[in-house]
């Protein structure tokens, strides 16, 4: 699914060049749950934004489902983002002018279904993690760990191929944390592919693989047996 | 509809549906007062001199208007094209009008001095049949004291504002007047040996310099007094139905051969050349305020759209990281511009057309040269709507295009 040949991430500042990423090497099956650890600063992050597509990489190669990622447009990207990638970030990022089902109906409209059925398919994604009673509500109407959700209802809506979550729980409490793991797993039970960036050991229990990494580069792949 | 499409609209929609009320209605606001400024300063600066226009062709030329050419002292034959006007259609009326120049003294009876400079003044004096020249120019609605001419009324003239001194004084000095000249008042004219004492009937408020700088008596007089026995006059205004176009008229008296004998104008081509001149400049001062308008809509449009992208830079990089299209997120941006100016020129064309073009019509600007109007027609209203909106996609496009080139990553974390 996901195949990674060092790569690395330079961010330059001047005349200080700093190595964020050095020589990744990296595959990931499909219907994986993998978790990126490290420490802050450590580059799980970068390297997320450079295999979801939203960075470029200095150097290296990325194949994902038999495409070389690395030298597309920008067209291209944006399209292969929306056809083949979900994402849930740390801070929720849904869109505070749209409701719940209108946040989950945007990337559906963008792939074409039209607004009513784009509006049934987010009725039933936001429905199966319990939030349908919340379908017209703001952002600023929910709590944190409902806009999570209905992030993790967005990403998911049009079935993409992986799903990136960078620290989804990061700014939840334990229950609303333990809430939106819940999901990940069965979607990942679902067979869904899922790349999570966490900085907590405890929320890694389900999944199949945790990388480790330190210092821009890979230190252990600890595999797990469920 | 498109996806693209589909995803602005919701997104453009929303965006102003969420956005603060006070922010909307100020903007509103604004594009409201800029297509004021737009069609209002240009409208009023043109309303002036069509006010002007409007009243040289119903006071004074008519729809057409034959004059006596450079170096003629009359229209030669004029009976004879009188007989050709009243045989062609659409003339609703015409006014043959004998001219000549002369000079009108008052208070001649109340100077002692000898060497007392004399109250007088040079001016044109019009021979008219009052019934021709009331169905003509309806003269008589401008008289402001006294009264008009009637038949039979010999010995009797009426005399245009601007020669008298009480009505003039506005323009300081710059051309001699009468004093002390109200209707009843006796006044001499003199042209050549011929001296005839009249009595003003009326007085002529009129900003038709051709008017209220003349002195009107009937036309059986002048021909006595100034001897014109061979009945050629100096100049006709011709009044059509509607039926025929002033210039059709024209193009039948140049075919009849009249052009041999008098110039022949449409109320167009009679426009004093100061008012063409006066016109030009003003075309030019509206479209220049019209330009500043608009650079002052589009900076307002540009300011607010950047603030509000700026602000939402997050979002935009979040709205591309899940794979929504750049033209959509710019498309909603000018969806927001867009829709100010339909809302602000909307209101703005109930105001001028439901409020301010009525009221100034019933209540004309009074200017000194004219009855200004505010002339708005649909086209120039349009093309000044289509103009803003222009402005406005740009004004809306320019800062979403900005903020959509940058690195979605940089966008999403702020950076």
């Amino acid at each position: 699914m996901i195949k990674i040949r060092n790569l690395t991430k330079d961010y330059t500042n001047g005349k200080v060049v700093t190595h964020v990423l050095r020589g990744i090497d990296l595959d990931i099956a499909s219907g994986e749950f993998v978790a990126i650890m490290g420490k802050s600063g450590a580059g799980k992050s970068t390297l997320l934004y450079q295999i979801s597509l939203l960075d470029q990489p200095t150097s290296g190669t990325i194949i994902i489902d038999d495409e070389d990622i690395i030298n597309m447009s920008s067209f291209e990207r944006t399209a292969f983002r929306l056809n083949k990638l979900g994402y849930v970030f740390q801070d929720y990022a849904l869109v505070p002018e749209l409701t719940a089902v209108e946040n989950v109906m945007i990337p559906l409209m963008m792939q074409g279904f039209s607004r009513s059925k784009a509006r049934d398919i987010s009725q039933q994604a936001l429905a199966k993690i319990e939030l349908d009673h919340r379908l017209d509500n703001l952002p600023t109407q929910l709590s944190g760990g409902e806009q999570q959700r209905v992030s993790i209802a967005r990403a998911t809506a049009q079935n993409p191929k992986i799903l990136f979550a960078d620290e989804p729980t990061a700014n939840l409490d334990s229950v609303s944390s333990e809430a939106v793991l819940a999901v990940l797993r069965e979607l990942h039970d679902q067979g869904q592919t899922i790349v999570m960036v966490t900085h907590e050991k405890e929320y890694t229990t389900y999944c199949d693989r945790v990388i480790y990494m330190e210092d821009g580069k890979i230190t252990n792949i600890e595999e797990r047996v469920r | 509809m498109g996806p693209v499409l589909r995803v602005a609209f919701l997104l453009g929609v929303r965006q102003i549906q969420r956005a603060n009320i006070w922010t909307t209605v100020l903007v509103v606001l604004i594009m409201m007062l800029t297509f004021l400024s737009l069609v209002g300063v240009s409208g009023i600066l043109v309303g002036l001199i069509a006010g002007s226009e409007n009243a040289n062709k119903e006071q004074y030329t008519g729809d057409v208007i034959l004059s006596t050419p450079k170096g003629d002292s009359y229209i030669e034959d004029s009976q004879s094209i009188i007989k050709i006007l009243e045989t062609l259609p659409g003339i609703e009326a015409y006014s043959a009008r004998y001219l000549t120049s002369a000079t009108i003294e008052a208070n001649y009876t109340t100077r002692r001095d000898p060497n007392e400079v004399r109250d007088s003044i040079g001016g044109v004096i019009t021979g008219i049949d009052p019934l021709d020249e009331e169905a003509t120019t309806h003269l008589s609605l401008y008289v402001a004291e006294g009264e008009f001419l009637s038949e039979g009324d010999e010995g009797y003239i009426l005399i245009g504002k601007n020669m008298l001194q009480r009505y003039s004084s506005a323009f300081g000095d710059a051309f001699d007047t009468l004093e002390d000249v109200y209707p009843g008042t006796r006044v001499r004219i003199q042209s050549g040996e011929i001296t005839k004492e009249v009595i003003v009937k009326g007085i002529i408020d009129s900003k038709v310099d051709e008017t209220s700088f003349r002195i009107f008596m009937l036309d059986s007089e002048f021909k006595r007094i100034f001897g014109r026995t061979n009945l050629n006059v100096n100049e006709i205004s011709v009044r059509l139905d509607g039926t025929q176009s002033a210039e059709d008229v024209k193009q039948s008296l140049l075919a009849s051969g009249v052009g041999d004998y008098a110039t022949i104008e449409t109320f167009e081509e009679a426009i004093p050349e100061f008012l063409e001149d006066i016109k030009q400049t003003f075309a030019f001062l509206g479209l220049i305020i019209g330009m500043i308008s608009a650079v002052v809509a589009a900076i307002t449009i540009v300011v607010i759209i950047a603030i509000n992208a700026i602000t939402r830079r997050k979002y935009i990089g979040i709205l591309k990281g899940i794979g929504v299209r750049s033209e959509a997120i710019i498309l909603a941006y000018v969806m927001q511009g867009i829709l100010y100016v339909v809302i602000g020129v909307g209101l703005a064309s109930v105001v001028l057309f439901g409020l301010i073009i009525p009221g100034i019509n019933a209540n004309p600007i009074d200017f000194p040269f004219s009855d200004g109007i505010l002339v708005a027609t649909i086209p120039g209203t349009l093309t000044r709507f289509f103009f803003l909106l222009v402005v406005s996609i740009f004004s809306g496009w320019l800062p979403a295009w900005v903020i959509v080139r940058k690195n979605t990553l940089d966008a999403i974390l702020g950076r």
